[in-house]
């Protein structure tokens, strides 16, 4: 992600990426009658395409929501719902509980943010700045995690929470199980990392000389310069964590603790289509909302994660 | 990686210099500093040696013990050697699940590498609208894959009622049992699959496009090359490294394909769309047979491993050219 463009603008490149002054094509080429009605024809496929694509499901879910089954039934293809059912969304939330369950989503978004937010910080401070001897056999049994999906550990891993070592606990149906494994996650630690490493040496050692511990630094000095990488590890790992699936299926059976993205398939079997889909559009709302939001955020971290692939 | 570093760029020189002013030493480091940044970094690295410690090596290496014994969480573990490979080699799903699995992967790469592609090179040569055709094409991405599941078992409805169906139809076409057909149903799941990945594929594309210097599409025009020839000449070449990567980690993410076939069509009809992955999670949690799932387990990250490895060397002439 460098940014383009020639020297003079690097100071305006500061706050967002510059427009590119030109990209495949020139500003010439766009004064050429057949690039441009070609190019423009394809931009419109292209955004026929991405409307089709990103837009029409959503908008029929909420359709789908708020409508009779029948009239589901009859005019599948209408985004008007006729008529109109509002009231299938308050009937949804009590009928299925989803209060309940968007409520445990919840509580497990956000656990897992925290643990994932302290094991990175902490872990990427230590490694980028305290620098131990031991700092890279650490590091490296660390990034060894990203080579193993984590499908091939499931079941080693689950028998983990069913019986801790050492501990002898058993941490199934408790957010716990969510939690604690959410924060084994070495790509954040390798985001965190490689931002702390660029933040100038000096600032530590003239911290060190007034006295300041290596905790003063990393709270005062450290995590305060730190919010964009903060930021771009906090969002995707919420992102990751609302998406989760087949790991609470797995140690949470019991429904009282499910997360709704759980409980939806189970209800799913039987309830009515459109109340299912007015609890699909609850469950959908909020990731959407915090994505709208965030987006330029969000778009960058992908971004990155790409590159660093 | 530069926009950030320019972001703290500001802050960080100002106080730096700010800092600079009180009389700087930079002594070795001695023995006993040594030491205290031992101690000090056990400290900060201790929440993630416990929670990778626990959740990451452990299991890692409790796979491979679990293979070799015999589980069910009632009886002690025994060593049983082989035999839960043996169990798994005679069960006549297995080759099922992997041809299945195959088709999957086959099937998503067929879309998922060339569609993209296509959609980020139109998308970096957007002038205007570029934010909103990216948030169009991320947003079912943000759609958690449990409700794309399930929102396109309604779509893939079959009969009339069906909104695929009715689309189809308007075309004198279908309608079509989708999930309800051995031939379709694993088509239909690529194409859910496909919907909810998409969007991350064309973002990193994007970003690559981006990192292109704009000097080589300069000179290139001035040697006359058409658009097409830059597209071919400069942009492709270019994005090899970035394409090579991201292809792998598709064919990786395929082949561990989980939630389309548990909740579509939990593997039917016919075992049309029964997964490795779906294997191993009913050994597991259907039949209790740990030890038979975590060998086969073993297995799919010894084939991931052979996989990367085939397609890292075969690659490797191309990518370092």
């Amino acid at each position: 992600m460098s940014a383009p463009g020639s020297a003079p603008r690097s100071a305006s490149v500061r706050r967002q990426r510059a427009p590119r002054e030109r990209g495949i094509l020139s500003a010439f080429d766009w004064k050429r009658p057949r690039i441009l009605v070609g190019w423009r024809t394809m931009h419109l496929v292209l955004f026929a395409g991405l409307i089709g694509f990103g837009a029409v499901p959503i908008v029929w879910m909420v359709r789908a929501a708020v409508s009779r089954t029948t009239d589901l039934v009859q005019r599948p293809l209408s985004v008007i719902p006729e008529p109109a059912m509002w009231e299938n969304i308050p009937t949804a939330w009590n009928l299925l509980d989803i209060g309940h369950y968007l409520a445990n989503t919840l509580v497990l978004v956000a656990g897992s943010w925290i643990v994932q937010l302290v094991v990175a910080a902490t872990a990427g401070f230590a490694l980028a700045v305290i620098r131990p001897w031991y700092g890279r056999y650490v590091y490296g049994a660390i990034l060894v995690t990203l080579f193993v999906p984590s499908t091939v550990t499931l079941i080693a891993l689950y028998l983990t929470v069913l019986d801790l070592p050492l501990l002898g606990l058993n941490i199934t149906n408790t957010p716990w199980a969510v939690w604690l494994p959410a924060g084994a996650h070495a790509f954040s630690i390798l985001l965190v990392k490689q931002f702390f490493e660029d933040i100038p040496r000096d600032l530590f050692e003239a911290a060190q000389l007034d006295g300041a511990g290596w905790f003063t630094i990393f709270w005062r000095i450290v995590l305060p310069m730190s919010r964009p990488i903060l930021a771009v590890v906090s969002l995707l790992s919420i992102m990751t964590a609302w998406k989760e699936f087949l790991w609470p299926l797995i140690v949470l059976n019991d429904p009282e603790t499910q997360p709704l993205a759980v409980a939806l398939p189970r209800l799913a079997q039987d309830t009515d289509p459109a109340y299912l889909i007015a609890g699909l559009l609850i469950a959908t709302v909020p990731p959407i909302l915090i994505f709208l939001v965030f987006q330029r955020s969000i778009i960058r971290g992908i971004g990155f994660s790409g590159l660093k692939g | 990686m530069t926009t950030t570093r320019e972001r703290t760029g500001g802050p960080a020189i100002g106080r730096a210099t700010r800092a600079r002013e009180a009389p700087v030493e930079k002594k070795p480091r001695r023995g006993g500093q040594r030491r205290r940044a031992a101690l000090a970094g056990l400290a900060f690295l201790l929440p993630a040696l416990l929670i990778f410690g626990f959740f990451a090596w452990w299991p890692i290496a409790q796979s491979l013990v679990l293979a070799f014994q015999k589980t069910n969480l009632i009886a002690p573990a025994e060593w049983v050697g082989l035999r839960n490979f043996e169990i798994l080699f005679s069960d006549p799903l297995l080759p099922r699940a992997a041809l299945n699995t195959l088709w999957f992967t086959v099937l998503s790469l067929a879309i998922g590498l060339p569609v993209p592609l296509l959609c980020a090179v139109l998308m970096s040569e957007l002038r205007r609208g570029g934010t909103l055709a990216r948030v169009l094409a991320y947003l079912p991405v943000v759609v958690p894959p449990v409700v794309a599941v399930l929102l396109w078992k309604v779509f893939f409805n079959p009969g009339e009622g069906g909104a695929i169906n009715a689309l189809l139809g308007l075309v004198g076409l279908g309608p079509f049992p989708w999930l309800q057909s051995p031939d379709l149903a694993m088509p239909s799941l690529v194409v859910v699959a496909t919907w909810s990945g998409a969007g991350t594929a064309i973002l990193i594309y994007l970003a690559a496009l981006t990192g292109v210097s704009t000097e080589l599409y300069e000179a290139a025009e001035l040697d006359g090359a058409s658009v097409w020839q830059r597209i071919r000449s400069i942009t492709l070449p270019q994005m090899r490294g970035v394409i090579l990567v991201l292809l792998l980690l598709q064919i990786i993410g395929a082949i561990q394909v989980f939630t389309e076939p548990y909740v579509m069509t939990d593997g039917g009809p016919a075992n049309a769309t029964v997964t490795v992955l779906l294997m191993i999670y009913r050994y597991a949690f259907l039949f209790g047979n740990y030890g038979v799932a975590t060998a086969l387990s073993v297995l799919l990250a010894i084939v991931l491993v052979i996989v990367s490895a085939v397609y890292l060397r075969l690659t490797r002439s191309w990518s370092t050219r």
